[in-house]
């Protein structure tokens, strides 16, 4: 069995997927409580170096949820942050940590169920990577 | 001179909503341990007056300088809070909201443990960013005092009339040849007894009249960009293309009925929908005696799994202009569920079994089975199939969202539901509003809806419209980027990413951002090598802050 509960840190947009992690809640949707959420206003906001420093301090595996692409509220950041996560994984290859450990998303502001079913398979993923090798190493 | 930060914190209990599952007892004896806090009360509803008047009066008790409330979605209530601080004197972007509802006790209520401990990280991540908050100043503005209204149905026609009325421009676009919508179809819309022709010739004889609403036919919606109190719009008419400026958009698209292709043996001669119904009832010829109306076609099943609520009325109503023209008509409507809500739907319903229009239950499992003549179904009652004589068959579809709703809803950036109907930004809170300010959507392009219905929400939509048109200008927050020249490295990474190609480069040749045409994503401040771009609003040490107190050892 395995009794590892991850740490999963997301970057949400305010305009989609913030909304339908807001519409799981009013749906009663359930899954997995491992998530934290930072509210951006568009994943475009998120560098590389936001998604690393998530790593470094402790989560085991961070997302980065937005519009669902050609919907993005800011026209083209969701495909900003889809490259930027893109870069983070090459990165992470680079140093041996499994580039699974971070991913891009998309969702409408309606899909709900789809902010608890990307949740619930962030959560196993990662469940399955095991802890991540940064964890407790942040030092600042 | 360093201020010393002073954080206050608030739990709301939002009655049981959130205490039902989380510890709030224990939350706030854990975020009386962090750093900055000084006060931390909890609250039975922290957006009731009570809750708010605690926030002002612990502002001015404890000389707070930064307000975390652990409740709900910022969506909703973020202006409520802010609003109190500015009341109690403090800037109000000092204030950070946690969500410990919708993304916690709400989600989490099997795992009591997991929603605890998730409670805790989420306030110990929302106070560590307050300490990195910014104040941002608001400033105005100008309103572009016309509005542009997308479709001439019921919907829209009365929308752009009421707006109209109040002394604003409005531009109307159709994309038909005339306006109507749905309408155009439709014999009498109940329970009024009105025909659908008097009712929309009413309307399309006050819009063209009114000189204050140009209506474009033929059109379409092409570009949209801005923000509340001035879009930009772009739409063509024909063959010509026009571009204006709007400060309020309202999305009245409608919807169509589905075509039951494949469906009931439909061949739009014998077995037709309730529209083809309705144009026999125009004629006043319904050249049949024994009608069969089959209920839910297309609808409440697998693939389209809503109920349209308008076609139990729709059936109804039309039996009784049926019995009307043919005295002694069999009329049998088959149906699942019957959705006749509301008094004088109610009303109609009795009428119609008083007329002898006869209602027969059937289920998804056992559908009825049109056959040349005659409709075969399965009759609980009587535990048997029975035969029913049918001239005519008559399916109720349901209203079904338009081909280009998810065009319409690129173009405006605004969302979509599964099934394509425009979601509003609360079903309660905002129903006619979407996420973004200064666009407002009603009638069938929402979900299905009855002309009643739709007249209410055009006239809702023009008065929440109306709110932004009629002040000269709107406030707008600073939450936008601006260049720290002396870092800027002229590298163009902004003017490139920009999506509203905003960034420029100055006569120093170093980037420079119009706060009036910044739009706030903050795409430009991650792409920036030198991070020479402030955002005060969302500021990097704030997510570095939230990062850093995601993992508490």
């Amino acid at each position: 069995m395995n009794n590892f509960e991850p740490l999963i840190a997301v970057f949400s947009c305010h305009y989609c997927s913030y909304a339908a992690a807001d519409l799981a809640g009013s749906s009663r949707i359930q899954y997995p409580p491992n998530t934290r959420i930072i509210k951006v206003p568009c994943t475009g906001r998120i560098s590389v170096n936001h998604i690393l420093r998530a790593l470094e301090c402790g989560a085991d595996g961070v997302y980065v949820a937005g519009c669902l692409e050609g919907t993005c509220h800011f026209v083209s950041g969701n495909f900003k942050a889809k490259q930027r996560v893109q870069s983070a994984k090459s990165l992470l290859g680079e140093i041996n940590i499994e580039p699974e450990r971070v991913q891009m998303y998309f969702m409408s502001a309606a899909e709900g169920s789809k902010f608890a079913n990307v949740a619930k398979e962030m959560t196993e993923t990662i469940k399955e990577l095991g802890p991540s090798p940064l964890k407790g190493t942040n030092t600042q | 001179m360093e201020t010393e930060l002073r954080t206050g914190v608030f739990i709301c209990h939002c009655g049981i909503n959130i205490s039902g599952v989380l510890d709030i007892e224990d939350l706030c004896e854990y975020a009386r341990t962090l750093p900055g806090v000084v006060t931390v009360q909890a609250n039975l509803f922290t957006c009731a007056e009570t809750g708010t008047s605690e926030i002002k009066a612990a502002v001015k008790e404890h000389d707070l300088n930064r307000v975390v409330v652990a409740a709900c979605t910022p969506r909703t209530h973020e202006p409520i809070f802010r609003a109190s601080c500015q009341e109690a004197g403090i800037n109000p972007y000092f204030f950070e909201m946690v969500n410990i509802r919708e993304h916690c006790s709400w989600v989490h209520r099997h795992d009591k443990e997991g929603a605890q401990a998730k409670a805790r990280d989420l306030i110990r991540m929302g106070v560590a960013k307050a300490l990195f908050l910014e104040p941002l100043e608001t400033f105005r503005s100008k309103v572009e005092p016309k509005a542009l209204v997308i479709g001439a149905g019921i919907a829209g026609m009365t929308s752009a009339l009421a707006i109209a009325n109040q002394g604003f421009e409005v531009i109307l676009l159709e994309k038909e040849v005339e306006m109507g919508g749905l309408l155009r179809h439709l014999h009498k819309v109940a329970p009024s007894d009105m025909t659908a022709a008097e009712l929309i010739g009413e309307k399309i004889a006050a819009i063209e009249k009114d000189k204050r609403i140009q209506c474009f036919t033929s059109a379409a919606l092409e570009e949209v960009t801005g923000y509340v109190g001035n879009y930009a719009v772009r739409f063509s008419c024909g063959d010509e293309s026009y571009s204006d400026k709007v400060g309020v958009i309202i999305v009245a698209t409608g919807g169509a009925s589905l075509k039951p292709v494949d469906l009931y043996n439909y061949d739009g001669e014998h077995v037709i929908t309730q529209s083809e119904l309705e144009i026999k009832l125009k004629d006043g010829n319904i050249g049949a005696k024994s009608i069969v109306m089959v209920q839910c076609v297309g609808a409440r099943i697998p693939e389209r799994n809503y109920c349209s609520r308008i076609c139990c009325m729709v059936g109804i109503k039309n039996s009784l202009h049926i019995k009307e023209i043919v005295k002694d008509a069999k009329i049998f409507v088959l149906f699942r569920d019957i959705q006749a809500y509301g008094v004088e739907n109610e009303a109609l319903f009795f009428k119609a079994k008083e007329a002898g229009v006869r209602f027969i239950r059937y289920s998804l499992e056992s559908p009825p089975v049109v056959e040349d003549g005659k409709v075969k179904i399965y009759h609980a009652g009587m535990g048997k199939e029975i035969s029913l004589p049918a001239d005519l068959v008559v399916l109720s579809t349901p209203i079904v969202a338009h081909d280009d709703a998810e065009s319409i809803s690129r173009i405006l950036k605004v969302p979509i539901d599964e099934h394509k109907f425009f979601l509003e930004a609360h079903a309660k809170l905002s129903p006619l509003d979407f996420a973004t300010s200064g666009i407002y959507l009603c009638g069938n392009a929402h979900y299905p809806a009855t002309v009643r219905e739709a007249t209410y929400q055009a006239l809702g939509a023009a008065s929440r419209a109306s709110i932004v048109l009629s002040h000269d200008t709107v406030e707008r927050v600073g939450t936008v980027a601006a260049v720290k020249e002396e870092l800027c490295s002229s590298c163009f990474a902004c003017v490139k990413v920009c999506p509203y190609q905003v960034p420029h480069m100055n006569e120093r040749g170093k980037a420079e951002i119009e706060p009036m045409q910044c739009q706030g994503c903050g795409i430009c401040v991650a792409e920036c090598p030198a991070e020479a771009i402030k955002f005060a609003y969302v500021s990097d040490e704030q997510i570095t802050a939230a990062c850093e107190a995601l993992y508490a050892a």
